[in-house]
């Protein structure tokens, strides 16, 4: 049996009610788990419950039904709470908003502070940690003079730092423009490949659930599909009526099958998708 | 037009007023200012005046951008020299109506406007060599002693540097939202002070709104690094007093020794 | 068609004086067509922001004027304010300029400002409202209630309501999720339809645009570097990507099968356009 980093166990969590509604239930028996060292895409739309699921993640929140573990650590159980942050580190939505000190090497050094290493060993951290982010040459920067993509790659260096087994995304790329999306998709997948180090990417993007090894769909609450992205991002019907949309490819493959051409519908890039056309109408002439 | 405050800001450098120890800093212009509240004479006020020259040179700091930092308190440094002007007694220079300047009061008005101008320089040199993080360092480290009597020092601390922290941040934003306003009709330059006082209810509500947003999902991320108080805590950068701290620290001493010294022979 | 906005020779240099000084807008010159839909495209630090703010008077130029119906916009500073409610500007991220106790007051704002008659500005708080697909049960409600995509559409309505003869929007789908996007983008292109208005839309996501407008004004590296109908502006693919920026999946997958022999038009930007073209030529090569 694969090694298992988050395991949930029929998850359910609603959010206190305002005066006189009903408590607004956003995660509904929700059964799931993460293999250690992949690279794990949740999709769904505002309100599907992808956010309040990756806060279990880290113990932000705390399941009201079910269980959450975290590298077998129960997030329930207080006395565990620095060790499970430690290992499952999160990146939000607002660069802005995470980023604590003035300098970039102090706020990558705020977490190791936090956990008490000491000093010398923080500097290597950090040091290593701007590295596998590419930002090295930003050590003396003050935050706010960096682009948003970089703001979101020193909040990954600042976890890095930690040395977690596990880096949840929630979001982080909503707020990009294209070009930080790329980087810091660029660098999570690195980081997963090159460190193994297991990536929860939240996401209401179909392009950055291609790059995942698996993709899970949450809507209502629950979640609705989890397979490759080879086995879901082709379901066009099913992704559309829960408010996602599928890759350009996807419906120009849909649509030319309908048109008589023998291609096949999970062809995600580009690349494959021109080669499969290219060959449907070799095949033809 | 916010974006011309730079008060609180921090200008990167590697030059030897960056590298001093930020408790040495602090300890400097404490002693700087005491000094220029205890000079009287043109002397002693050339003295500070060369010292805050060296001062400037040393750290590479644009002279432009700090005369910019007395901007937002040029109306305070001008009401004193004026209330100065005209309300020391002394030898009568001109008189109309009840108003009369005097000798004494041109030299004090003088003097009052330099020593506020200089106060500001002096202590905006502080910030602008020094990283707000390494300033609350240095703070957290010299009022060290007070948390045996319960202060919470390094709460107080961290607060301050995450207010310095956000200052650039919410300056930007308040440009963002009065240009929307602006965008909208919204007229911050006319009308009587209530008028104007109005003006800025759609600036300031969605300023706190934000800021209470981001106050949140800051300290939430703070909990999701590890944040447990001070407790435990390690750090990247540790105060070592150096050789030049030393050296500098008895330059400045010998400073105020002399200021000291002349004041006591009324110069 | 005649020009609503003309832009000549524009520069804006910030900081000037400063080591930090540097040119956002660099010698732009630039038509916007009466009733037309123009899609600004560029990415981040383009010179985009600064150029759209510069069309309503809230930045004033370095050198260069902005024309309205042929008037220099700065002609009378003190007027530079019926400019604003001519051109109305809907920011990135709006939803963070609500302020009012109710979703009709924020809304009303604007309006308020032009000095309107109540019975007037009433008519504009519920026309714009159903423009951006906002219930009317919405309005007696506090902004600070709803959801991110009400948030902004309120915030859009609250431009709207002005009833601007031109509206830009920067970025206004950005952040939402895939659903919302595509009815925002619905609303505003059935505004375009109904009331005839110009509309400049600012973004940085090729698609949305290919999607939507007439034109396209293509910026870099603070000047205008393209401009043109999206189809010859997507003719022009390769140059889009040697610049920076992204061009359409469908652009792509068309360039790719040329790239690997297939006779096809490179500046095909939608499904069903390439979808077509592509049947087309099976057809073709069937019968032969």
């Amino acid at each position: 049996m694969a090694d298992t980093i988050i395991k949930m166990e029929d998850l359910a969590f609603s959010y206190p009610a305002e005066e006189g509604n009903v408590p607004l239930a956003a995660l509904k028996g929700v059964s799931l788990s993460i293999e250690r060292g992949s690279f794990v895409a949740v999709l769904g739309h505002n309100g599907s419950g992808k956010s309040t699921l990756a806060k279990h993640m880290n113990a932000v929140l705390l399941p009201l039904g079910g269980k959450v573990w975290v590298d077998g650590m129960d997030t329930c159980d207080e006395n565990l709470l620095l060790e499970i942050r430690r290992r499952v580190g999160m990146v939000f939505q607002n660069p802005d908003n995470q980023i604590v000190a003035n300098v970039v090497e102090e706020d990558v050094a705020f977490g190791p502070e936090n956990l008490g290493v000491p000093t010398k060993e923080i500097r290597e951290r950090v040091d290593a940690a701007l590295k596998a982010v590419g930002m090295e040459d930003f050590v003396l920067q003050a935050p706010h003079h960096l682009s948003g993509g970089q703001k979101q790659r020193i909040a990954i260096a600042g976890i890095i730092a930690m040395e977690p087994a596990c880096i949840v995304l929630d979001e982080s790329t909503a707020m990009l423009d294209p070009s930080g999306r790329r980087e810091v998709l660029e660098t999570v997948q690195r980081l997963n490949r090159e460190k193994g180090i297991t990536i929860v990417l939240i996401t209401h993007h179909m392009d950055e659930a291609a790059l995942a090894d698996r993709v899970v769909v949450m809507d209502g609450g629950r979640a609705v599909m989890d397979g490759t992205p080879r086995e879901i991002l082709p379901r066009m019907e099913e992704l559309r009526a829960i408010g996602l949309d599928v890759p350009h490819t996807v419906e120009l493959l849909y649509g030319l099958r309908e048109d008589g051409f023998d291609v096949p519908v999970d062809a995600l890039s580009v690349e494959e998708c021109a080669g499969a056309i290219v060959a449907a109408l070799s095949a033809k002439a | 037009m916010l974006k011309d405050i730079t008060l609180g800001q921090f200008f990167p450098g590697t030059s030897l007023a960056h590298r001093l120890d930020p408790r040495t800093k602090i300890l400097l212009t404490v002693i700087y200012i005491v000094a220029l509240f205890c000079a009287e004479s043109f002397v002693s006020y050339g003295l500070m005046v060369a010292l805050l020259i060296t001062g400037v040179k040393v750290s590479g700091v644009a002279p432009k951008a700090l005369v910019k930092g007395l901007k937002p308190v040029i109306f305070i440094i001008c009401f004193t020299a004026v209330l100065n002007l005209f309300y020391t007694p002394g030898e009568i220079l001109v008189q109309f109506w009840v108003l009369k300047i005097t000798k004494e009061g041109i030299f004090t008005a003088f003097f009052m406007a330099l020593r506020i101008s200089m106060l500001i320089m002096g202590t905006f040199l502080l910030t602008y060599t020094t990283s707000p993080i390494a300033l609350t360092d240095g703070l957290e480290s010299l009022l060290g002693p007070l948390k045996k009597i319960k202060v919470p020092v390094h709460e107080l601390s961290m607060m301050m540097s995450i207010a310095l922290r956000f200052i650039p941040t919410l300056i930007e934003e308040t440009d963002k939202i009065m240009s929307a306003q602006r965008a909208r009709g919204a007229d911050f330059e006319s009308g009587n002070l209530l008028d104007r006082a109005k003006a800025l209810v759609p600036i300031l509500v969605p300023l706190f709104i934000s800021a209470f947003r981001r106050a949140d999902e800051l300290a939430v991320a703070m909990e999701c690094r590890c944040y447990h108080g001070g407790q435990g805590r390690t750090k990247l950068h540790v105060l070592h007093y150096q050789a030049k701290d030393y050296l500098v620290m008895a330059a400045y001493a010998a400073i105020l020794a002399a200021v000291l010294i002349l004041a006591r022979f009324g110069l | 068609m005649k020009p609503i906005i003309r832009v000549e020779n524009l520069t804006h240099t910030y900081g000037q004086d400063t080591p930090f000084c540097r040119s956002a807008v660099d010698g732009v010159s630039l038509d916007i067509m009466e009733g037309e839909f123009l899609g600004i495209i560029g990415h981040t630090g383009s010179g985009k922001s600064t150029l759209i703010q510069h069309l309503n008077g809230l930045l004033r130029p370095t050198s260069g004027t902005i024309y309205l119906d042929g008037r220099d916009i700065w002609a009378d500073p003190k007027k530079i304010r019926d400019v604003r409610f001519q051109v109305g500007l809907v920011f990135q991220y709006p939803e963070y300029q609500l302020f009012e106790e109710t979703v009709y007051k924020d809304i009303s704002f604007g309006p308020k400002n032009m000095g309107l008659s109540e019975q007037e500005i009433d008519r504009r708080v519920r026309d714009a409202a159903a423009f951006v697909g906002l219930d009317e049960g919405l309005l007696d409600k506090s902004p600070f209630e709803l959801s991110g995509g009400q948030k902004r559409r309120v915030a859009i309505a609250g431009v709207i309501a002005m009833e601007p003869r031109v509206l830009i929007l920067d970025e206004p789908s950005a952040g939402l999720d895939p659903a919302g996007r595509r009815s925002l983008l619905e609303n505003i292109r059935s505004y375009h339809r109904q009331k005839g208005t110009t509309v400049v839309m600012v973004s940085h996501s090729m698609d949305e645009v290919a999607e939507n407008v007439d034109r396209i004004i293509v910026l870099a590296d603070a000047g205008v570097v393209m401009s043109g109908t999206p189809h010859e502006v997507f003719s022009r693919a390769e140059e889009l990507v040697a610049v920076g920026l992204n061009v359409p999946q469908v652009t792509r997958v068309a360039m790719e099968l040329r790239r690997r022999g297939v006779e096809i038009d490179p500046a095909v930007y939608t499904v069903a356009e390439l979808r077509k073209a592509l049947s087309a030529l099976k057809g073709g090569k069937a019968s032969c």
